[in-house]
């Protein structure tokens, strides 16, 4: 029973290095432990960029299809509350690094500071991003619920050189408000989510974790953050500016 | 060369004292484990539960077909069998039953890790694949959904008034925990290996399954996406496939085929994996090319993002694009045959053992070059006009789904059995139910090549009576198969208890998952082990086996 | 285990990240701004180029990609190419499907 001997042998190997609180039955190391779930999370972001990218596909060629209707549409966008937006969350990611960088150098006070900023101006781009919504849904602008082609064969009086759209054009800037609600949808979804995570970080930081060198979680949430927020870069644009002037 | 290994003798082998089987008891002790291996056994029941379900589908189907008219059932209800039939299958049985089942309980043995990387993900993700078979099974319950599983628009989001939303919703669910153990899995082969696990000394297997979980990671999401489309689709009508708002049902077919195509390779590369494992234990030799089959995987992998548009070539898609596509499928055949070719060259000269799971290899080896080989007529543009939505793709994909993928899981789960349970299947019976398996299936399937030649359309649940010689041909094979899976489901149960015990090694392979005891130790390794021998070393086996004798004897 | 696991971790320096922060808001500014001209097509590329060079730099200073392994780096690429994949071959039907046909 050579194999059998082999396997079992009374289990020494265990004890012999001192185990951290936090260090996992099956990894070696601490930090083999934390490269690890640093590339998990890189991975799952992975997916995360496949899962816009279905979407940023339709857009493209939607795009292509309805110029001019995705003209007309992305006109009715609020530029100053687009860019309001873009640099709450370009903050808000400036104070999630920084939070990290505090639960590196183990500075619990900084850690929560930087920490509720983060959540306080999460909250502010999806308050600003609600309110955007409301006011789409007063223009009849959200296709499926309530949808008017209205505001599309008419001129518009902010672009009085726009022409109007023939109303079979005009019909189609339902694509646009439908990618506009699911691109801007989904991402706030993602941030409702970051922002529930967030309020268990508080929470946990508060008791004193994260500042006693074990902070991946911290950390793998950072990335998660930077990414909604680099989803958000790439939506600014695509959304609001590109067609400003068509 | 062959090597020629005596093991000292497993017949007096006796169970192991502890082992991950009885290190805990009750109901509580299994729905909350973080042990690979029981998340592993949780998978197996879970998945062959719906192996079941999908199963007596196609019974149902089978019978229906029996005689033209289609007596047994109504349209509408046959429309229902076969997109039940299709969703469960593929989503809720042979997606997660390889990966899931076999990888989750063999790779940490494999590579020498205690665990995967991530147990608690681990256990998660079985938690949403439970919950989405549980949407599946509400779908199913209250009336069924008639899509067929590719969910076509805009049937699906106009058209039928079936439960298309839970069901889409359940493969979203179980999408989340295909993905999860694709992370899973990248990560452990990364960071998990022994120390002196080399990449190129990994078995072959982690390979494969690096592979499908590389195909997990990034196509899985982009279905999630498309199946969220669809659910808005129906429930507020958002637009974006519907072409009356301007959206492009073919948009749909593409997102889809992105993900299902790639889903299909899902479907056979842990069963290369397997196979890689068996042929070289029972040929006693190491795999012909090592290294020409691990990049196989890879390339597979690759290129299988590249080829999806051979699902669309009538609908309507660009020429010139169909052309690319039709070109680029051509070539993924290069490296399936690839691995056809170094498997039969690590049997030349073997010293070749018939055991049941070298039998189901076979198997899968011949039945997966015909239905590659009919893959590759599917995707000449001109024949694909004649053969698409006809019973020859039909049996294309069953050649390799069923013929190829079940074959090797079915080699693959009577090669680990006795690791598994610690006790021996009973051979006899074993090699009987793999020749029934093989009998039954071309029966069953080789029929439908000549059917959908002729031009029998799939998906009818009636057909022209000048067929009909050729489907009874095929309910009858139909119900040999069904033998063939029944007969192991019952020895197997019965050998859980009354099996010959195994011991710890008794194929003699030289895997790292075999030099422990069967069934392992919770962590797997009492300590780490290092590995200084490379991937199917039978000598090193031998050698080992020898001085190991002397110093114990 | 048998890679270099064993990284150094780098702590970067709040003045890194202070530095990307303002660089990052003034490129914000820069594509709002660019947008108000009439550059034709390129006001498409122009702001997608910004937003390029925007989250380059998310993903390298605050993400730390900049200090982290080879295997993150191929990675993130990976994810990238995959995305371009999809794009690029659902482009081959599109762009094409009104050229002559047979
Ligand atoms: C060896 C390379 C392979 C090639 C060249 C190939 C080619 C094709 C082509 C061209 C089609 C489209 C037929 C049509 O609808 O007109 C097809 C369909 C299909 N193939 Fe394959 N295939 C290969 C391997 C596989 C494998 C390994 C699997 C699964 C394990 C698979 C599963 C399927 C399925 C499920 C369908 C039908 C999907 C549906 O319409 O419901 N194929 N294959
Ligand atoms: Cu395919």
């Amino acid at each position: 029973m050579d194999s059998q001997a082999i396997a079992t042998l009374p289990e020494h190997g265990h004890a012999e290095h001192e185990h951290s609180p936090h260090l996992h039955h099956h990894f070696a190391t601490e930090d083999q432990q934390r490269e690890a779930s640093n590339f998990g999370m890189w991975l799952f972001l992975l997916t995360e960029i496949m899962f816009f990218g279905g979407m940023f596909t339709a857009y493209l060629i939607y795009r292509n299809w309805y110029y001019p209707a995705f003209v007309a549409g992305s006109h009715w966008m609020k530029i100053w509350a687009g860019t309001l937006n873009t640099t709450v969350l370009i903050c808000s990611s400036f104070t999630m690094a920084m939070a990290v960088y505090s639960a590196e150098t183990r500075k619990r006070k900084a850690l929560l500071r930087y920490l509720s900023l983060t959540l306080f101006l999460g909250f502010v781009f999806l308050g600003i991003k609600a309110y955007e919504w409301h006011n789409e849904w007063v223009e009849h602008h959200v296709p499926g619920l309530n949808f008017s082609i209205n505001d599309f064969t008419h001129v518009d009086p902010r672009y009085p050189l726009d022409k109007p759209l023939a109303p079979d054009m005009a019909e189609k800037t339902q694509s646009y408000f439908s990618l506009y609600f699911l691109l801007t949808g989904v991402h706030a979804l993602h941030m409702l989510v970051g922002v529930s995570i967030l309020l268990f970080l508080i929470f946990n930081a508060w008791k004193g974790a994260y500042t006693t060198g074990h902070m991946t979680f911290i950390e793998n949430f950072g990335l998660y953050w930077h990414f909604v927020d680099i989803i958000w870069i790439f939506l600014f644009p695509l959304l609001y500016l590109i067609s400003r002037h068509q | 060369m062959s090597t020629i290994i005596s093991l000292p003798d497993q017949s007096t082998a006796t169970l192991p004292k502890r082992s991950y089987l009885n290190s805990e008891y009750g109901l509580k002790s299994w729905l909350l484990t973080l042990d690979h291996k029981r998340i592993g056994i949780l998978y197996l029941i879970v998945t062959l539960f719906f192996f079941c379900i999908g199963g007596t589908m196609a019974a149902l189907i089978r019978l229906n077909l029996l005689t033209p008219g289609g007596e047994l059932v109504a349209a509408d209800t046959y429309n229902k069998l076969f997109s039940i039939h299709g969703i469960i299958m593929v989503f809720f049985f042979l997606v997660p039953i390889a990966p899931a089942v076999l990888g989750n309980f063999l790779i940490p043995l494999m590579i020498g890790a205690k665990d995967v990387a991530f147990p608690r993900l681990n256990l998660l993700s079985w938690y949403l694949f439970v919950t989405g078979g549980c949407f599946e099974l509400y779908a199913i319950i209250w009336g069924g959904m008639d899509t067929g599983w590719t969910f076509t628009t805009p049937l699906s989001t106009h058209y039928v008034n079936t439960h298309v939303v839970s069901a889409a919703l359940g493969i979203f669910v179980a999408g989340f925990s295909s993905i999860l153990t694709g992370v899973n899995f990248i990560v452990t082969i990364h960071r998990l290996r022994a120390p002196g696990m080399t990449w190129f000394r990994m078995p072959l297997f982690i390979w494969s399954y690096y592979a499908t979980s590389i195909l997990f990671v990034l196509a899985t999401p982009v279905i999630a996406i498309t199946l969220v489309l669809i659910v808005l689709e129906r429930v507020i009508g958002i637009g974006v496939f519907d072409p009356a708002k301007g959206g492009d049902p073919l948009l749909f077919q593409h997102l889809f085929w992105f993900y299902s195509h790639p889903a299909v390779y899902v479907m056979i590369l842990p069963g290369m994996g397997v196979i890689s494992e068996v042929v070289a234990c029972f040929s006693r030799k190491r795999v012909f090319g090592y290294t020409a089959v691990a990049f196989s995987s890879v390339a597979i992998a690759v290129f299988s993002f590249f080829v999806w548009a051979h699902h669309m070539f009538i609908m309507g898609i660009s020429n010139y694009s169909a052309l690319v596509f039709s070109l680029m499928t051509m070539l993924v055949a290069v490296p399936s045959a690839i691995k056809i070719f170094n498997w039969s060259s690590t049997m030349y000269k073997g010293s070749i053992t018939f055991d049941t799971p070298m039998l189901y290899s076979f198997s899968f080896i011949g039945l997966f070059t015909i239905g590659g080989m009919t893959g590759v007529m599917l995707a000449s543009l001109g024949m694909d006009i004649h053969l698409t939505e006809t019973y020859f793709v039909v049996a294309h994909f069953h050649y390799v789904m069923v013929g190829g993928m079940v074959s090797a899981v079915m080699a693959g789960l009577h090669f680990w059995w006795p690791k598994i349970t610690g006790r021996m299947y009973p051979e006899p019976l074993g090699r009987l139910a793999a020749a029934i398996l093989f009998i039954g299936f071309n029966l069953t399937f080789f029929p439908q090549f000549i059917v959908g030649y002729l031009g029998m359309p799939r998906r009818y649940h009636s057909y022209p009576p000048e067929f009909q010689v050729l489907n009874v041909l095929s309910t009858a094979g139909a119900s040999v198969l069904a033998i063939g899976y029944l007969l192991p489901a019952v020895y197997l149960l019965w050998s859980m208890k009354y099996g010959k015990i195994a011991g710890a090694n008794p194929w003699q392979a030289p895997g790292l998952e075999w030099q422990v005891q069967s069934p392992p130790l919770t962590e797997n390794f009492p300590e780490p082990p290092v590995v200084d021998f490379e991937a199917y070393d039978f000598e090193w086996l031998a050698n080992h086996t020898k001085s190991e004798v002397q110093t114990v004897g | 285990m048998s890679e270099p696991t064993h990284h150094a971790h780098t702590v970067v320096h709040p003045k890194v990240y202070a530095a990307v922060f303002g660089a990052l808001l003034l490129f914000t500014a820069l594509t709002v701004f660019a947008s108000s001209l009439e550059l034709g097509v390129f006001n498409a590329v122009v702001a997608l180029a910004i937003a390029v060079i925007k989250a380059t730099l998310v993903v390298l200073f605050f993400m730390h990609i900049r200090y982290s392994s080879k295997l993150l780096k191929l990675t993130i690429c990976s994810g990238v190419f995959m995305f371009l994949v999809l794009i690029t071959m659902t482009l081959t039907d599109y762009i094409s499907r009104a050229w002559g046909l047979w």
